[in-house]
């Protein structure tokens, strides 16, 4: 007879977990010891500087901040944390940049409808899933008329435009055209007609070897001069063009290596069933080189969103630019911690995000299927 | 001869780089007959059948198939393949789609089906095969001999005149070996035309109406298979023989 054996109880559970992980021996115990130290010394000071003696509107006497000097931190400096007043003061800037005010119920509903068009990207199992999907499709159309102005919209010049609405449109307009063409820009220098090869390679070594900075520039400096004469072109969307080709390059070559990975066998099914190139490649291929793709895709995609700020330097104001532009404000000298950090915040939250947006479609996809070997 | 022909094989020539893997390969087969061509490894059987799908190029000679002849030109070759199924030895399923889309992926993308009706016809296959009861599972979920059958049905529900075998129980385990050569005996009995390459000399004695047997990219004898067993007439084919069926 089989006797049913439980394991050792110092094996499980809480006191089984805290043994095998943090106190298996006694240099492990040590480093979990030291590491133990260096937190509780860290994170109170952490939370005190940044919530418990921060200003938020008002300073320790009760005042309302309006200049760096009336920071608590300023008048006090033994007792004062992070100045957070600045953020308040000029979040409009932050989040909006120099649109006017009458107009801004467009930026946010422009904001409320990007978090809408996300929403069937981030839940599969959202009801009536394909029609919010169509939003998803047109929102960039619907966006650009909102934003810019047009079909009765009064125009509000994109020089006006700054801070996230301008991290957020460089973002999101790179990389979501930058997929496609990556996607096509891989196929192409897999391609067995020489002259497609060798221009997409040619295209992708080219931009993939010039620094961003030097692409913004010659956006700026250079595309100008290739349009006819009398079209002048937003300084945003030059801006825009030099983004979409970087991102597109490094798509494209994340995207090969995931094809590459797809053995010939799945072409040779996909022939041998008399699927054209195109099917072949739309209905086998992709969807399983993408699959394997999304932890790249999703890489260079976060590094795109933060890549994005270096626009500052050809005189486009994001959320970083903003910050800097408040800094050079002699109103509030010297706040550079408070605005860095917001700045990062931001960023951090945006890019976690993403991260634990491509772990959950990995965990997706994954379910049931034994990709590779047989 | 060539009249009733549904494959035929003129001189044809392939080079791998410099190595010359089909040498003056001559081949005519039948409607409804069933050939099995065996040989040692790297004798250009595979390739050889490779060809007959274009999955392969010839260099030189003829490849007709079914009346269409094999050349360059695209909508030739789609319409062969139309007309040919093939099952390959690593089965080749696609992994990203459940059983039911492996089978009705090709008929409602190719051939223009409704979906519904593209379904039926999977469920038919799959009874075929005899395991409809995995149509909602992922390929990985099957064993190896569930696959190569998912596979055979595959190319079935494309409604092909012809079925190319390339070793297609070359890859499996032995108990498994039995399930996969059962639904192939069924489809030879059904009439299909059928080229297998193959190791199973059981199997061939069974159902083949012809046995052709390669080595160095030349087609060495070809042969009923009662004379082919018994009293094959080269002795590169005894020394073959002797080794595959006394191992």
């Amino acid at each position: 007879m089989n006797e049913v054996r439980k394991p050792p109880v110092a094996t499980t559970g809480i006191i089984g977990w805290l043994r095998i992980n943090l106190f298996f021996n006694w240099t492990n115990s040590l480093i979990t010891l030291f590491v133990i130290y260096c937190l509780y010394q860290f994170i109170p000071w952490i939370l005190d500087w940044t919530i418990f003696s921060a200003d938020f509107k008002y300073n320790y006497l009760g005042e309302q901040i309006t200049n760096q000097e009336m920071c608590s931190r300023n008048l006090d400096p033994e007792n004062g944390g992070a100045c957070w007043a600045v953020i308040y003061v000029r979040f409009y800037q932050f989040i909006y940049g120099f649109y006017p005010k009458v107009e801004v119920w467009r930026v946010n509903i422009a904001y409320a409808m990007l978090a809408l068009a996300l929403l069937p990207l981030l839940y599969a199992k959202l009801p009536y899933r394909k029609y919010f999907l169509y939003f998803t499709y047109i929102f960039p159309v619907i966006a650009y008329f909102l934003l810019n102005g047009g079909l009765g919209f009064t125009e509000v010049s994109t020089n006006k435009w700054g801070g996230l609405l301008v991290t957020l449109v460089l973002g999101c307009t790179g990389i979501a055209l930058a997929f496609p063409i990556g996607i096509m820009l891989a196929l192409g220098r897999r391609s067995k007609l020489p002259v497609i090869s060798m221009m997409c390679t040619l295209f992708i070594e080219f931009i993939r070897g010039v620094p961003l900075i030097t692409l913004l520039f010659f956006g700026m400096v250079m595309l100008p001069l290739f349009l006819p004469e009398g079209i002048d072109m937003d300084g945003l969307v030059r801006v825009l063009v030099a983004v979409t080709l970087f991102q597109s390059a490094y798509m494209a070559e994340v995207i090969r290596g995931g094809l590459q990975a797809i053995p010939p066998g799945q072409y040779e099914a996909a022939k041998s069933l008399g699927m054209s190139y195109w099917r072949m490649n739309l209905l086998i291929i992709l969807p399983q080189a993408i699959r394997i793709s999304i932890p790249p895709i999703v890489n260079t995609s976060i590094g795109l969103f933060k890549d994005t700020t270096l626009v500052i330097i050809v005189g486009i104001l994001d959320l970083l630019g903003i910050g800097r532009g408040t800094l050079a404000d002699t109103n509030w000298l010297g706040l550079s911690y408070e605005i860095y950090f917001f700045v990062s915040l931001v960023f951090f939250i945006f890019t976690f995000g993403m991260s634990r947006y491509s772990l959950y479609l990995e965990k997706k996809l994954k379910t049931g299927i034994n990709m590779g070997a047989d | 001869m060539s009249e009733e022909s549904i494959i035929s094989l003129k001189n044809v020539n392939k080079w791998f780089g410099d190595f010359h893997v089909l040498q003056d390969v001559n081949l005519e087969v039948k409607k409804k007959e069933r050939i099995v061509v065996c040989g040692p490894s790297g004798s250009g059987k595979s390739t050889m059948i490779r060809c007959i799908n274009r999955l392969e190029e010839h260099q030189e000679g003829s490849i007709v198939v079914d009346g269409i002849e094999l050349t360059g030109n695209l909508k030739n070759i789609d319409n062969v393949r139309k007309e040919v199924g093939m099952v390959f030895q690593q089965f080749n399923l696609f992994p990203h789609l459940s059983v039911k889309e492996n089978i009705t992926l090709a008929p409602i993308w190719v051939k223009k089906m409704p979906k519904a009706e593209a379904e039926e016809l999977a469920m038919r296959q799959l009874e075929i095969v005899k395991i409809p009861e995995q149509a909602n599972k992922y390929p990985g979920q099957l064993s190896g001999g569930q696959q190569q059958r998912v596979a055979i049905a595959r190319s079935l529900a494309m409604n092909p005149n012809i079925m190319l075998f390339d070793e297609p129980t070359s890859a499996l385990d032995p108990e498994m070996i039995k399930e996969v050569l059962d639904v192939m005996v069924d489809l030879a009995n059904g009439g299909m035309t059928m080229i297998v390459v193959t190791h199973e000399m059981g199997f061939a004695k069974t159902v083949a109406d012809r046995m052709v047997f390669m080595d160095e990219g030349k087609i060495v004898e070809e042969a009923s298979p009662d004379k082919f067993f018994n009293n094959p007439e080269s002795d590169r084919t005894k020394l073959f023989l002797s080794q595959i069926l006394h191992q």
